[in-house]
C-alpha cells in the first residue's frame, strides 16, 4: 500500500486538521515524553562514555607503541656511571630509535602530584629514568635486559606494554560497551514508542472508524498519529539531552590523560554529536509510529 | 452508481445472505427493510465498501471493489454521505468540526467553507448547537448533524443505517422531509428501517422503491408498502 500522507514534507507541514483529530489526551502522552527523555539523557552519558573511552584507548595505544623506560638504582657514586653506560647499550641495541636521561626537573615534575612540588630530590635515593622511543620496528626486550643486567647491575628495563595493553584493551571495551549501550537504548526507545503508538491507536478505533466513514485514507490517520508520536519523542529527546549535557557539564574539567572521569564529557566538534540525538530520536519514532499505524490499521480495516 | 451482483456475504463461515442483487440508480430512493439480524447494516456496508463481499462481485461508481486497495474504497467513500443509528462523532470535537470532518480529511477544507458549513447547519437545524460537543446533543440532533455531515461533501448516494432509529416521530418526520429534499436534488437515497409507518408517510412524498431483505435473500416489498 502506498502511504503519500507520510512523506517528511507532509509531516513537518502544519496541519491543524489533522492534529485535531486524535484526541489529545491519554498516558500515551507522557509514556512517549517521558520515555524519550530517559533515553536521550542516557544516550548523551552513553555517546560520553564511548568517545572518552575511545580517545583514552588511542593516547594509551600511541604512548604503548613508541614508549618503554630503564629505572637506575645505584648508590650516588655510581649513579652517572651506571647511566652513561646504560644509554651507551641502548645506543647500540637495534630498534631503539632514542634514549634519553629524564633530567631533576623532569623527575621533580614526576613526582610533583604524591610529594608536592618542594621536594629535595638531590637528598634522597631517587631512581635515574632513562625514556626509550623505540622504532616502528621494536626491540628485543629479552636480548636488552640480559644485556643490562650484565652491564648496568642497578638497572631495570620496564616495558610500559606490559601495564598499560590491559588498559587499552579495557579502554576499547568500553568503547564498545558504550555503542552497544546506545544500540540497547536506541531499541528500547522504538519499543516503548512502539508500544504507546499501539495503544494509541487501538484506544482510538473509534476514532479510526469516524475517520474511515469519512473518507480518511490509511496514509491520512496514519499521519495524524505518526506526526503526533515524532513531535512527542522529539520534544522529550529535546528535554532529556538539554539535562544530559547539563549534567555532564557539572562534571569536574580534566586532560584526557589525567583521569578518566574527569574526561567523561565531550572534546571539539564532538559537542555537536548530542545535538544530533532528538532529530534521531524523532526518526526512530516517526518510523516505529509508522509500523506501528499500518499493522493497527490492517487490523482494523 | 452502486451495483450489486450476486453477492453473498458470510460471517464466520455462516452465510447472512447470498444471491444477491441490486442497483442504485442515480436520483432512486430505497427502502430497506426487514428484521433484525437480516442484514440490512450489512449491506449498507458493503453499499459504501467498509465491507467486501464474500462472493459476487460490488461495484462502486463503475469500478469493482476486488480492484480496489483500501485507499481507493476510502476516495469512493467520499462520494457517498452515511448516518448510522449510533452516529459515529468524534466526541472531542464540536458539532461544526465533526459536520466539516469530510471536508478536513480530504484536504478540501479552507475558511471559504465556513458559510457553507452555516447554512448546512440552519438546514438541519443546528445553527445554535455548533459548539456543542456530540454528548451533548438530544438523539434527534444528533441524527440531524450525522446528516448535515454525510451531505457536507455533496455526495451522490446517501446511505441510512435506522436513521430516526433513537428519535420520536416528529423528529423523524423532520429527517425524512430532509432526505426527500436531497432525493429531489438528484441524491441516491438509501434507508435501512424496519419503521413501515415511516415507509408508508414517505412514500405519499416520493417515489421509493421498498426492499426487504430476509433469509438470505433480497425481495420487493409487498403492495401493502
Amino acid at each position: 500500500m502506498n502511504w503519500p500522507g507520510l512523506s517528511p514534507r507532509r509531516l513537518l507541514t502544519a496541519d491543524p486538521g489533522a492534529d485535531r483529530i486524535v484526541p489529545p489526551s491519554g498516558f500515551t502522552v507522557w509514556l512517549t515524553l517521558f520515555t524519550a527523555a530517559t533515553m536521550a539523557f542516557l544516550t548523551v552519558f552513553a555517546l560520553a562514555l564511548s568517545l572518552a573511552s575511545g580517545r583514552l584507548a588511542t593516547s594509551w595505544g600511541a604512548e604503548l607503541a613508541r614508549a618503554s623506560t630503564v629505572r637506575i638504582s645505584a648508590p650516588a657514586g655510581q649513579l652517572a656511571a651506571q647511566t652513561e653506560t646504560a644509554l651507551r647499550v641502548l645506543d647500540q641495541t637495534p630498534g631503539v630509535e632514542s634514549a634519553r636521561a629524564l633530567t631533576e626537573e623532569e623527575a621533580q615534575a614526576l613526582l610533583e602530584p604524591w610529594f608536592g612540588p618542594d621536594l629535595p630530590l638531590g637528598q634522597l635515593p631517587v631512581p635515574q629514568l632513562i625514556e626509550i622511543r623505540e622504532a616502528a620496528s621494536g626491540f628485543d626486550a629479552a636480548g636488552l635486559r640480559l644485556r643490562l643486567q650484565a652491564e648496568v647491575p642497578g638497572a631495570v628495563l620496564d616495558e610500559h606494554a606490559r601495564w598499560r595493553r590491559p588498559l587499552v584493551s579495557a579502554a576499547s571495551r568500553l568503547r564498545g560497551i558504550g555503542w552497544i549501550s546506545i544500540g540497547l537504548i536506541g531499541a528500547t526507545m522504538t519499543a516503548m514508542v512502539t508500544l504507546a503508538a499501539h495503544a494509541a491507536l487501538s484506544a482510538n478505533a473509534q476514532v479510526i472508524a469516524v475517520l474511515r466513514l469519512v473518507g480518511a485514507t490509511d496514509g491520512y490517520i496514519a499521519r495524524a498519529f505518526v506526526r503526533r508520536f515524532t513531535l512527542r519523542t522529539l520534544i522529550g529527546a529535546g528535554i532529556g539531552t538539554v539535562l544530559g549535557l547539563g549534567a555532564m557539564l557539572l562534571m569536574p574539567e580534566g586532560d584526557t590523560s589525567g583521569g578518566f572521569l574527569t574526561s567523561l564529557r565531550f572534546a571539539g566538534w564532538h559537542w555537536i554529536l548530542p545535538f544530533l540525538v532528538p532529530p534521531l530520536a524523532a526518526t526512530v519514532a516517526c518510523l516505529a509510529t509508522a509500523a506501528a499505524a499500518r499493522r493497527v490499521l490492517g487490523q482494523l480495516a | 452508481m452502486i451495483e450489486l451482483d450476486n453477492v453473498a456475504y458470510s460471517y464466520g463461515g455462516e452465510a447472512l445472505f447470498r444471491g444477491l442483487s441490486l442497483t442504485l440508480a442515480p436520483g432512486s430512493f430505497h427502502f430497506l427493510t426487514g428484521p433484525s439480524g437480516a442484514g440490512k447494516t450489512t449491506l449498507l456496508k458493503l453499499c459504501y465498501g467498509a465491507l467486501r463481499p464474500t462472493e459476487g462481485d460490488l461495484s462502486l461508481f463503475g469500478r469493482s471493489v476486488t480492484e480496489m486497495d483500501r485507499d481507493a474504497v476510502a476516495m469512493n467513500r467520499r462520494r457517498v454521505g452515511v448516518v448510522h443509528q449510533d452516529c459515529q462523532f468524534l466526541d472531542h470535537l464540536p458539532v461544526i468540526e465533526n459536520v466539516a470532518l469530510p471536508l478536513v480529511v480530504s484536504g478540501q477544507y479552507s475558511p471559504e467553507h465556513d458559510e457553507n458549513l452555516s447554512e448546512l447547519l440552519t438546514w438541519v437545524g443546528l445553527t445554535d448547537r455548533a459548539g456543542a460537543l456530540p454528548a451533548e446533543l438530544s438523539g434527534g440532533e444528533r441524527q440531524r448533524a450525522a446528516l448535515a455531515r454525510a451531505v457536507i461533501m455533496s455526495p451522490e448516494v446517501i446511505l441510512a443505517d435506522e436513521p430516526t432509529g433513537n428519535v420520536d416521530w416528529e423528529m423523524s418526520q423532520r429527517l425524512m422531509r430532509l432526505l426527500i429534499e436531497l432525493n429531489r436534488m438528484g441524491k441516491t437515497i438509501l434507508i435501512a428501517t424496519h419503521d413501515l409507518m415511516l415507509i408508508r408517510t414517505t412514500k405519499a412524498h416520493v417515489q421509493a422503491r421498498v426492499l426487504r431483505l430476509a433469509g438470505g435473500g433480497l425481495y420487493a416489498a409487498g403492495s401493502e408498502l
